[in-house]
C-alpha cells in the first residue's frame, strides 16, 4: 500500500471508531440531536405567534416557523460540535491517544476520523430537524437544486465549526472545559438573523450581527428554503466557511503534534 | 558475553533529558541484547516513565543517542513504531468498544487484512484468557483484565521489542504471577522487554539484566546475581520482653547485633524455614523467652543503600529495620 493507502485506511478505521462511540454514548448524542428539537417546538409555539406578528404576516406562527428554521438548523450544527469538542477531550485525556502515538498511524488519522464522524452525526441532526420542521408545518419553496445547495452550505458551515471544536477539545485541559467553552457558538445564531431579523437590533449590536459568520449563513439557507433574496450572503458563508475551516485546521494540528512534547503525569 | 553476539534490541548513550530546569535523565545509557530481558528498578520519580517514554517516541530527548532494533528513534520514529510495542501502567484500552472491536481496531491499525486480524484476535483472545468477556464492554472488566487485554493490544502487531511500564502495579497476586507468566513466554519466544519497577523481586525473577535508576541516574546495571551479591543479606529480628532476656541471647547468638533501647536482636539469616527453625530451636533450648519476631528480607532501599549508601528517595520506606541495616 501506497502512504495515501495507509492515509485513508487509518483514516476510515478511526471514523468507524467515532461512529461507534456515537452508537455506544446514546445520552449525549440524544441531547445533541434534542436540544435543537427543544429550541423549534419553544421558539415556535412559545414565541412564535408574537415574533411573527413582528414579520407583518397574517399567519404570525406559521411565518415564523418559515423563518425560524434555519437559525434553528444553526443551532443544531453549534450543539453538535459541542459533542465534538466533548470526544475528543475525552480522547485525549484517555491513555489510548498514546497507545495511537506509538504505533505508525497516518498522522492525521486520529483528528480526520472526529472531524468526518461530527459531520456525520451533524448531518444526521440536521435531517431529524428538518423532519420535526415539515411535521410541524414548516413550508419551502425550494426545490431539489435549492435543497442541496442549502445542505452543503450548511455541512461546509459545519466542516469549519467542527475544526474549530476539534480545536477547543485539544486546547481543553478537561473534558468540563471541552464542553464549555464551544457554548459560545450555541449563542451565536441568536446574535445574528438566526431568530430575528438583524435590522430589529440596536446599532452596535446590529453591526455585530451582520458581521459574524452565522448571519450571512442564515440568510443564505433562507434563502434557498423560502426564496427570500440572498444577494451575497452565499459568497460570505463560503468564504467565512473555508476561512475557519483553514485557520481552525491549522490551530488544531498544531496543538495535536505539540502534545508530543509535553511533560508526562 | 562471548561468542556470537546478537544484535542489540535496545541500545541508548547519554540520554538527558529535562522538564524546564529539572533535569530528569542524566546520561543513561541502557543495553538490552535481543531476546532479553531488561529491568529499569528505582522509586517513583526516578525517570522510568520518562525513560520509556522517550524511547517508545512519545517524546523527544534533550541529547544522546537510542537505536531500537537498529533504528534510530531521532531519525526513524516510524520504522521504530512499526518495531515496537508500549503497555503503560496508565491502561491504553477504548472504554467504549467491547475487548474484540480493541483488538479489531489495533489489527486494522497495523494493516492486517480481515481474515488475519480475526484469526490474531482470537488467538490473543485465548491466549489472554479473555474468549468469554470478548463481546462485553470494557465497564465490566476487572483491573487484571484490563491489563490482559492491554498487553493483548499491544501484542497484536507482533513486535519485536516491548516497554512494559510497571506492568504489575496495581495488580493483585494471582494477577501478578500471570503477568510474570506473559513476559517470560514473550522473552523465551526472541522478544526484547524493558520493563521498568519498583520491586527487586520482579527484577530479579524476570530480568536478564538490572538497570538501577536514581533521580535520572544509572547507579548500577549488571545481571540479577551481580546487584544482589553487593546486597547485605536479610535478617530476623528478635523482640524480648527485658534486658536480661536479651544479654543472654546475644551471648548465645554471637553474630547478631543487639539494640539495648529497644530490647531487639537483630540476627543475619536468609529466610528459609529451616535456618528459622534452627534459630529457634537454639534459643528453646536455652530457655530463652522471644515474645516475638519479624523477618527482613532484601528489597528495593537495600540495593540502594548497597549501591548508593542513601535510602531511596523517591518513596521511603517507613520500615524501622532499616536503621539498624544502616548502621551496620
Amino acid at each position: 500500500m501506497t502512504t495515501v493507502a495507509y492515509t485513508l485506511s487509518d483514516s476510515r478505521v478511526m471514523l468507524r471508531r467515532n461512529l461507534k462511540h456515537q452508537l455506544r454514548y446514546p445520552s449525549m448524542t440524544l441531547m445533541l440531536v434534542g436540544i435543537p428539537i427543544v429550541f423549534l417546538l419553544l421558539f415556535v409555539y412559545v414565541f412564535g405567534g408574537q415574533l411573527g406578528a413582528g414579520l407583518g404576516a397574517h399567519d404570525g406562527r406559521a411565518a415564523y416557523l418559515d423563518y425560524v428554521v434555519p437559525g434553528v438548523l444553526l443551532i443544531a450544527v453549534a450543539s453538535a460540535v459541542q459533542g465534538t469538542s466533548i470526544m475528543v477531550a475525552m480522547d485525549m485525556t484517555g491513555g489510548i491517544i498514546d497507545r495511537f502515538r506509538t504505533m505508525a498511524i497516518a498522522r492525521a488519522a486520529v483528528l480526520t476520523g472526529h472531524v468526518l464522524g461530527s459531520l456525520i452525526q451533524t448531518l444526521a441532526g440536521i435531517a431529524v430537524l428538518i423532519g420535526v420542521a415539515f411535521a410541524l408545518g414548516f413550508h419551502s419553496s425550494a426545490g431539489p437544486l435549492e435543497w442541496f445547495a442549502a445542505i452543503g452550505i450548511l455541512a461546509l458551515f459545519s466542516f469549519a465549526l467542527i475544526w474549530l471544536a476539534v480545536a477547543l477539545g485539544l486546547a481543553a485541559k478537561s473534558v468540563e472545559t471541552a464542553s464549555n467553552t464551544p457554548m459560545i457558538l450555541s449563542l451565536l445564531p441568536f446574535l445574528g438573523s438566526g431568530f430575528v431579523p438583524t435590522a430589529t437590533m440596536p446599532a452596535g449590536l446590529r453591526q455585530f450581527a451582520e458581521y459574524q459568520p452565522f448571519t450571512p449563513v442564515a440568510d443564505t439557507v433562507r434563502g434557498l428554503l423560502t426564496h427570500a433574496a440572498i444577494g451575497d450572503h452565499a459568497i460570505a458563508s463560503i468564504a467565512w466557511s473555508i476561512g475557519l475551516a483553514v485557520v481552525a485546521y491549522l490551530w488544531a494540528t498544531r496543538l495535536y503534534n505539540r502534545r508530543r512534547a509535553a511533560e508526562p503525569k | 558475553m562471548t561468542g556470537q553476539t546478537s544484535a542489540p534490541g535496545i541500545v541508548t548513550r547519554d540520554v538527558c533529558k529535562s522538564f524546564g530546569s529539572h533535569l530528569v535523565l542524566d546520561k543513561v545509557s541502557l543495553t538490552a541484547d535481543e531476546g532479553r530481558i531488561l529491568a529499569l528498578l528505582g522509586p517513583n520519580g526516578a525517570g522510568k516513565t520518562t525513560m520509556v517514554r522517550i524511547l517508545s517516541t512519545l517524546i523527544s530527548a534533550d541529547s544522546g543517542s537510542m537505536q531500537i532494533a537498529g533504528h534510530d528513534v531521532v531519525t526513524d520514529p516510524d520504522g521504530v513504531r512499526a518495531l515496537i510495542g508500549v503497555t503503560g501502567q496508565f491502561s491504553a484500552v477504548d472504554n467504549l468498544l467491547t475487548g474484540a472491536e480493541n483488538l479489531r481496531l489495533m489489527a486494522d491499525l497495523r494493516h492486517f487484512g480481515r481474515e488475519a486480524g480475526r484469526r490474531r484476535m482470537t488467538e490473543l483472545l485465548e491466549r489472554f484468557d479473555l474468549t468469554d468477556a470478548a463481546d462485553k464492554p470494557l465497564s465490566t472488566y476487572s483491573g487484571g483484565m484490563r491489563r490482559r487485554l492491554d498487553l493483548a493490544m499491544t501484542l497484536v502487531g507482533e513486535p519485536r521489542v516491548i516497554f512494559l511500564d510497571e506492568p504489575t502495579a496495581g495488580l493483585d497476586p494471582r494477577s501478578r504471577l500471570t503477568m510474570w507468566e506473559i513476559v517470560r513466554q514473550l522473552a523465551s519466544a526472541g522478544v526484547t522487554i524493558l520493563l521498568t519497577t519498583q520491586y527487586l523481586d520482579e527484577a530479579d525473577e524476570l530480568a536478564d539484566r538490572i538497570a538501577v535508576l536514581d533521580q535520572g541516574r544509572i547507579v548500577a546495571d549488571g545481571t540479577p546475581a551481580e546487584l544482589k551479591s553487593r546486597i547485605p543479606g536479610g535478617h530476623v529480628r528478635l523482640h524480648f520482653a527485658g534486658p536480661e532476656l536479651l544479654c543472654s541471647a546475644a551471648a548465645l547468638l554471637p553474630a547478631a547485633a543487639p539494640d539495648q533501647d529497644q530490647l531487639v536482636l537483630q540476627v543475619p539469616a536468609d529466610g528459609t524455614v529451616d535456618s528459622l527453625r534452627e534459630l529457634l530451636g537454639e534459643l528453646h533450648e536455652a530457655h530463652i523467652a522471644v515474645e516475638r519476631l519479624s523477618i527482613h528480607t532484601p528489597d528495593l532501599d537495600d540495593v540502594f543503600l548497597a549501591v548508593t549508601g542513601s535510602h531511596v528517595t523517591g518513596r521511603l520506606d517507613e520500615d524501622p529495620t532499616l536503621q539498624g541495616v544502616a548502621q551496620r
